[in-house]
């Protein structure tokens, strides 16, 4: 009886084969908590050295609308005024997603609701192989296409905040129509069969029963296409012109977070001044993809709840 | 009755604009570039006078492949434990779900900078394929475990208990039982996470460097397809070479969707 116990409980090549198992993934568990703990680490440590190390004020970085890393200003403050950097970013983003809202909602009720057969067969893998073409693809378009043209027509270089919002709005409209079109597949379709039975028009059911019941799903597709927006690196360098100056128009060159950390990064020394309020810009960025990171998932908590 | 028609001309418009523009980006490149593509490109060493993106080419794949070969297990076994070990309600699972959404949130851009102060300077790694390759494992990862995690919730749970019943452990129920279920669901996402490194340029700019030559070690410098386009661009003296270049990216990319359209085919087969 013990001997048969034993047998049962004590070591068998089996057992220590599971126990493998479980530490191994234990292990790939480990390391990915280990990764995020590092990048968050770094780069917020990184990130305040400017205020804590240099001894930057906070308020002055956020606001100071100069920006000349190297230089000292009346005040004794090194130049570091991110302002025209953070309204570079947002204004792209925010102009971009504008732009593409209303259009990529468009073609996704196309999609489902006009046409499903097409919508499904042909438009869909087209728009799936878009979301897969690398931006610098799109910057290049940017570059070769949209910079002439708002050249001849604004005049001026045609670098700017226009030329990189056009190309934005190109890079995240399938992103954004995709995931509308997943949105608006996942409204029952008895919830459209209700609306029409009752007398509704196809319109009608379209406009109060189907977009409003996929709301949270549409709003989480244009949050995403304007994370996407802003963490864009290359394809807005490409076309913004790359001036750290406070925009002034849409036509005259300008930048943004991730287009200054793409320029200045590979021109700086490690440990120095001109070296960390690039990785302020970093934590900026950061800070706000975690920010977009829980618009999502509010969203989605607060469409779960209906 | 006017009012309809009128948002029911906007959708047509707006289903027009979105495709034609869309349709407009690939057909330009490939109008453009196709007839710059010549077999100059595709010799084997870099020249100022041939623009070869052969080198580009090759090292695309050797960072596509190392990633997949290290982000992979990495990625399948976090999975695993998600889905397979840990309990229901388990703080672990939350933790983690946690980091690998923040991990997807995070723009490339800082990916790269992180590459570059941790494998780059830190571990002193130089530019080197070793450091693009790592940052880009770290950059693919939560496309992994996202679609495992998928992949193996939509298992049935009645094949783990018929595995449990006949006496199998854990191990052999997920690698003998449902493995085989969710592989097409956990290779798309590995597929799509090869496209994401093909597309990559922020956050191997600052690790994998930029060099024209092919490397010759896991330490040397190299450039991927789309960062080839990248600098080609931006030096601005070979536009037609970089439309060429576009051409064979797009190329790379409908294979790989082409590959992941016809897995989730089978997909969706074997459910019904």
């Amino acid at each position: 009886m013990e001997e048969i116990q034993a047998k049962l409980l004590g070591n068998s090549k089996k057992g220590r084969l599971e126990k493998l198992g479980k530490t191994v993934s234990f292990i790939c568990i480990a390391i990915i908590v280990f990764v995020v703990v590092s990048i968050l680490y770094f780069v917020t440590s990184k990130g305040l050295s400017t205020f804590f190390t240099d001894g930057v004020s906070f308020w002055g970085f956020l606001t100071g609308s100069v920006w000349s890393p190297g230089n000292v200003g009346e005040n004794g403050q090194p130049l570091v005024g991110a302002l025209p950097m953070i309204t570079g970013s947002f204004l792209v983003t925010l102009l971009s997603a504008v732009l593409a809202t209303p259009f990529a909602i468009g073609a996704a009720i196309f999609m489902t609701e006009i046409s499903p057969s097409t919508g499904k067969k042909v438009l869909q893998p087209v728009v799936e192989l878009l979301v897969g073409i690398p931006s610098v693809v799109y910057g290049f378009i940017g570059l070769t296409v949209v910079v002439p043209v708002v050249r001849s027509v604004f005049g001026g270089t045609g670098f700017g905040i226009l030329s990189s919002t056009f190309v934005l709005f190109v890079m995240i409209l399938p992103t954004v129509t995709s995931m509308a079109v997943d949105a608006l597949n996942s409204v029952p379709r008895y919830y459209r069969e209700a609306s029409l039975a009752m007398g509704a028009t196809r319109w009608q059911t379209i406009y109060k029963v189907v977009l409003r019941s996929a709301m949270p799903g549409l709003l989480t597709a244009v949050v995403f296409g304007m994370a996407r927006a802003f963490g864009e690196a290359l394809a807005v360098q490409m076309v913004i012109g790359n001036a750290a100056l406070m925009p002034t128009s849409l036509v005259t060159p300008a930048s943004t977070l991730t287009s200054i950390l793409t320029m200045s990064m590979g021109n700086t020394v490690m440990g120095t001044l001109e070296n960390n309020v690039l990785w302020s810009l970093a934590l900026i960025l950061m800070i706000m993809a975690l920010f977009f990171n829980i618009l999502t998932r509010w969203i989605g908590k607060k469409g779960a709840m209906k | 009755m006017m009012a309809s028609k009128l948002t029911r001309g906007f959708i047509y418009l707006a289903a027009a604009i979105t495709f034609g523009s869309l349709f407009y980006v690939v057909g330009f490149i490939l109008i453009k570039g196709i007839p710059y593509l010549n077999l100059d490109m595709f010799a084997w060493k870099y020249t100022t006078d041939n623009v070869s993106l052969m080198p580009s080419l090759i090292t695309t794949l050797i960072v596509v492949g190392m990633t997949l070969v290290i982000a992979t297990p990495i990625g399948v076994f976090t999975g695993f434990y998600l889905v397979e070990y840990a309990k229901k309600g388990n703080k672990v699972v939350g933790i983690v779900r946690i980091a690998t959404d923040t991990l997807a949130a995070v723009p490339s851009i800082v990916y790269g900078l992180f590459g570059m102060l941790f494998f780059v300077t830190f571990l002193n790694f130089q530019y080197s394929v070793l450091a693009g390759v790592l940052t880009s494992v770290i950059m693919v990862l939560p496309l992994i475990i996202r679609s495992t995690e998928e992949a193996l919730l939509a298992v049935n749970d009645s094949l783990r208990e018929a595995s449990f019943a006949l006496g199998a452990g854990k191990l052999r129920t997920i690698f003998r039982v449902i493995l085989p279920v969710s592989m097409p669901g956990i290779l798309s996402g590995v597929i799509l996470a090869s496209g994401r490194v093909v597309g990559e340029t922020a956050a191997l700019l600052y690790t994998l460097g930029s060099s024209t030559n092919l490397p010759d070690s896991l330490f040397s410098s190299g450039r991927t397809l789309a960062l080839h386009m990248y600098v080609l661009s931006s030096e601005g003296m070979h536009v037609n070479e970089s439309y060429a270049t576009g051409v064979i990216l797009i190329v790379v990319v409908l294979m790989i969707n082409g590959l992941s359209t016809f897995l989730s085919n089978r997909l969706t087969k074997g459910t019904k």
